[in-house]
């Protein structure tokens, strides 16, 4: 047992604002717009209010499709994430913005100004969530098509990633002239240009940003692969994991610490945050009703029809949604016709084989069954305020995680039952934040500048650059 | 030619920098890296808002500028700063459309129309230089395939923003359906050099159509075209002509007397560090004399752009001594709070595409 007087691990909370897809209730009147600014702010300024470190939203790059139609039975429709933080820069003092961009479908200069951009605008307060994604489905809206290979992924990612850093780290407001009179409006020598020669690109282009009050946007990291996960040791500051079980999450920080010293760098400087769903009520009777009524909301006949036809591959609409799974076995080996989704590639035939066996087992129909299997993968915590904050107090104990990365489930009032009772627990516990510790998204995480900050490139050292952006 | 009317124009006030001449930054009551200071930009915009300018243009390039401040917030993400903190202003920034990905860039302006109750424009500019081009890795594009690449860039846009049909969520419990797809649809556009399938990521803007400005030789489908000349009498002169259907905008650099100082003075002080190079008409002198001219101007003009030389004392005069006569003289158009910019430019409403008529 720890003692109330000893410093505690601190957890950190972020909220990642989805807003879109099955987990976002929609189908009770408290359901408000995912797309309207107000509930953006709404959302942002309770988790400011609650010390959050940061506020996260995702990218849509195509609309999802099922069945090779529109998807019509989840939410959809997301607002552009960086012109969306800009906007809520304004309305906010310390919280963190967090956009989500793929590397595939961004150029790399364009990408690290619009992210230094959004740092300098937030003083210090912009994150990016590196993602990758290489089919040509999603390629169809794009210039370059589906140009990648799945297996250069990564290597594109950390490239891109290598020259955005060169970028960022071109000149500081050191540069800048202290006053009007001096020679010129950079006080030394004008920024030289960043010069790549690549696989995909060759760019020469001078960076028209300073660094920022946190020196450059921190980097946030969900791949769970393990190219994935070296990709996080080597460069990103943070990890949105999947593990949040406090067994899994202690085996994946001891990966990640692993393989982060392998990469050279201390264990401190990646964070772990997995992403997470909180139920929560008075009493742990009252969190369960609301658990089952979530789930109901989530998941209707319809919704837990088009989740099986993911994986059967064809429509499924003669089924009873309260009787049992199919009795046959999909068509398709690998599950694919629901673009957009995170399911694409599963292997159908084991894995619907196992479900059926399952539902059996236990004597779940297609309703209950589907309803069981969702929820976040990173991990759900349903139960009292005090309960759940007595979980969380071991899970700072153990050092597992940094904290949580949490995914409302309703917008836009689904933060309002964490920051009024859960935060206040979190506190007395000594677990969490009373204050913001500094300005910079940085300094809220708990993270050191960084140290692989490049010297001033000159002419010569690019040939040292030949990667494959 | 066309004849005088009775004037209902619009300004537009460029808030770029310190001001357009190069040197502005440096007579400025503010430390040369203000330019990065989202607050003091907001500072300026909100007093022009006070003031009753009906827009702000946010200048913007790809490229890091050959003078002056040697930094340059994205001109987007600035304007979507304002959107919260400001509520009649149309917030017009400038942005390229050779070197941006279509369905990035369609995205990026929708969200600025959400974030400012439906109070964005855009535009367009295009430079297709080599420089530029290099940055993303691309090629020059020539100045005689520019007005088509920007046409196709402004319909894949379009298509865009027209893909979600108002009224696209119906939240239908009974059937299970968040959307209707009959009303979502596919931009399916091919141009020349690039292909969008769509839908697009976002429904459609507030303002359904996002006003789009372009220069008078890229005036393809744009609701307002900006015209130039390089002085005032060939700036009246070019007024005079009239073959585009849209609004026009006339480009427009001032300097004004400020505290005493006469406003050729000031380019003098200013020249002296730097030369004032700018392919616009400029106006130098009296509040007066300035007002005049506008108001003659104005009668063949939807409106103008004016590119203060000195941002924050320029404008301060303008608003002081030339806005208040403009507003008297009955020249400028109302402008109502909780308006769109489509509204405050007196454009209909934007039909959809896609939509059964």
């Amino acid at each position: 047992m720890s003692t109330r007087n000893q410093p505690k691990n601190l957890l950190r909370l972020g909220v990642f604002f989805q807003g879109v897809n099955s987990g976002t209730v929609w189908k009770t009147p408290e359901a408000g717009s995912q797309t309207d600014f107000e509930s953006f702010r709404r959302l942002i300024q309770t988790a400011e209010r609650g010390i959050f470190s940061a506020f996260f939203l995702g990218e849509g790059l195509r609309l999802r499709e099922h069945l090779g139609q529109i998807h019509d039975l989840d939410v959809a429709g997301r607002p552009d994430a960086q012109t969306l933080l800009a906007a809520l820069a304004a309305v906010t003092n310390r919280i963190g913005l967090v956009a989500t961009q793929n590397t595939t479908y961004n150029d790399p200069a364009d990408m690290a100004h619009r992210l230094a951009s959004l740092d300098l605008i937030s003083g210090g307060r912009a994150a990016w969530n590196i993602v990758t994604t290489d089919n040509a489905w999603t390629g169809a809206n794009f210039r370059r098509g589906g140009y990648l290979d799945h297996a250069d992924r990564y290597t594109h990612a950390e490239a891109f990633v290598a020259t955005a850093k060169r970028i960022w780290d071109s000149w500081g407001r050191e540069d800048i002239a202290a006053n009007g009179s001096q020679s010129a409006w950079f006080a030394g020598n004008a920024p030289k240009p960043v010069e790549h020669t690549g696989k995909h690109y060759n760019i020469s282009y001078t960076s028209r940003l300073p660094r920022s009050a946190q020196i450059r946007p921190v980097l946030f990291q969900a791949g769970d692969s393990a190219e994935g996960r070296d990709f996080a040791a080597r460069q990103a500051d943070v990890i949105f994991s999947a593990h949040g079980g406090l067994e899994a999450a202690k085996v994946f920080r001891a990966d990640i610490t692993a393989r982060t010293l392998k990469a050279g760098r201390p264990a401190s400087a990646v964070k772990i945050m997995p992403g997470s769903e909180f139920i929560l009520a008075a009493t742990e009777s009252e969190a369960e009703e609301k658990h089952r009524w979530v789930r109901e909301q989530q998941i209707g006949p319809q919704q837990a029809l088009a989740y099986l036809e993911q994986f059967w591959g064809e429509s499924l609409a003669g089924l009873d949604p309260e009787g049992p799974l199919p009795d046959f076995d999909p068509k398709i080996s690998e599950s694919d016709v629901t673009r957009g989704s995170g399911f694409q590639g599963a292997k159908a035939v084991e894995l619907t084989r196992s479900w059926r066996e399952s539902a059996k087992d236990q004597g779940l129909n297609i309703l209950e069954f589907v309803r069981g299997k969702s929820g976040r993968v990173g991990g759900s915590f349903v139960g009292s305020y005090a309960r759940v904050a007595d979980t969380l107090e071991r899970y700072a104990e153990s050092g597992a995680v940094d904290g949580f990365n949490i995914t409302p489930w309703l917008i836009p009032s689904g933060l309002d039952d964490i920051v009024n009772h859960l935060v206040p627990e979190l506190q007395e516990r000594g677990v969490y934040p009373t204050h913001y510790a500094g300005d910079t998204l940085r300094e809220n995480l708990g993270l050191e500048d960084p140290t692989d900050v490049a010297p001033a490139v000159t002419d010569e050292d690019n040939t040292r650059y030949e990667v494959a952006v | 030619m066309t004849t005088a009317h009775q004037p209902n124009a619009i300004l537009v006030l460029e808030v770029d920098g310190a001001g357009a001449h190069p040197a502005a930054w440096r007579l400025d009551n503010q430390t040369p890296d203000s330019v990065l200071d989202a607050q003091q930009i907001a500072k300026a915009v909100l007093a022009a808002e006070s003031a009753g300018f009906h827009a702000v243009s946010i200048e913007d390039s790809r490229l890091a500028p050959g003078s002056g401040p040697g930094a340059r917030l994205d001109a987007i993400q600035r304007a979507a700063f304002l959107g919260p903190l400001t509520h009649s202003i149309g917030l017009i920034p400038v942005a390229d459309s050779i070197y941006t990905e279509p369905f990035h860039l369609s995205t990026q302006l929708s969200a600025l129309d959400g974030v400012s109750a439906g109070r964005a424009g855009w535009i367009v500019s295009a430079g297709g230089t080599a420089a530029e081009g290099a940055a993303v890795g691309r090629e020059a594009v020539t100045a005689g395939e520019l007005p088509g690449e920007v046409a196709d860039v402004l319909e894949a846009s379009r298509r865009l923003w027209d893909s979600w049909e108002d009224g696209a969520v119906i939240k239908d419990v009974a059937t299970g359906r968040y959307l209707d797809r009959s009303k979502v649809h596919y931009a399916d556009f091919v141009g020349k050099r690039f292909s969008v399938k769509g839908s697009s990521i976002s429904p459609r803007p507030i303002q359904g159509q996002i006003p789009v400005f372009a220069a008078e030789p890229l005036d393809a489908d744009s609701d307002a075209i900006l015209i130039g000349a390089p002085d005032l009498d060939g700036l009246l002169a070019a007024a005079q002509g009239n073959s585009f259907p849209g609004i026009r905008i006339a480009e427009l650099d001032f300097v004004l007397d400020h505290a005493g100082e006469p406003a050729a003075d000031r380019v003098e002080a200013l020249d002296g560090w730097e030369p004032w190079h700018s392919p616009r008409a400029r106006f130098t002198g009296t509040a007066t004399d300035f007002t005049d001219y506008l108001l003659e101007l104005l009668g063949h003009v939807g409106g103008v752009r004016l590119h203060p030389a000195e941002l924050r004392k320029d404008a301060q005069e303008f608003a002081a001594l030339v806005l208040p006569a403009l507003r008297l003289a009955g020249a400028l158009k109302p402008i109502r709070t909780g308006n769109t910019l489509r509204e405050t430019l007196g454009l209909p409403a934007a039909r959809n595409r896609f939509a059964a008529s």
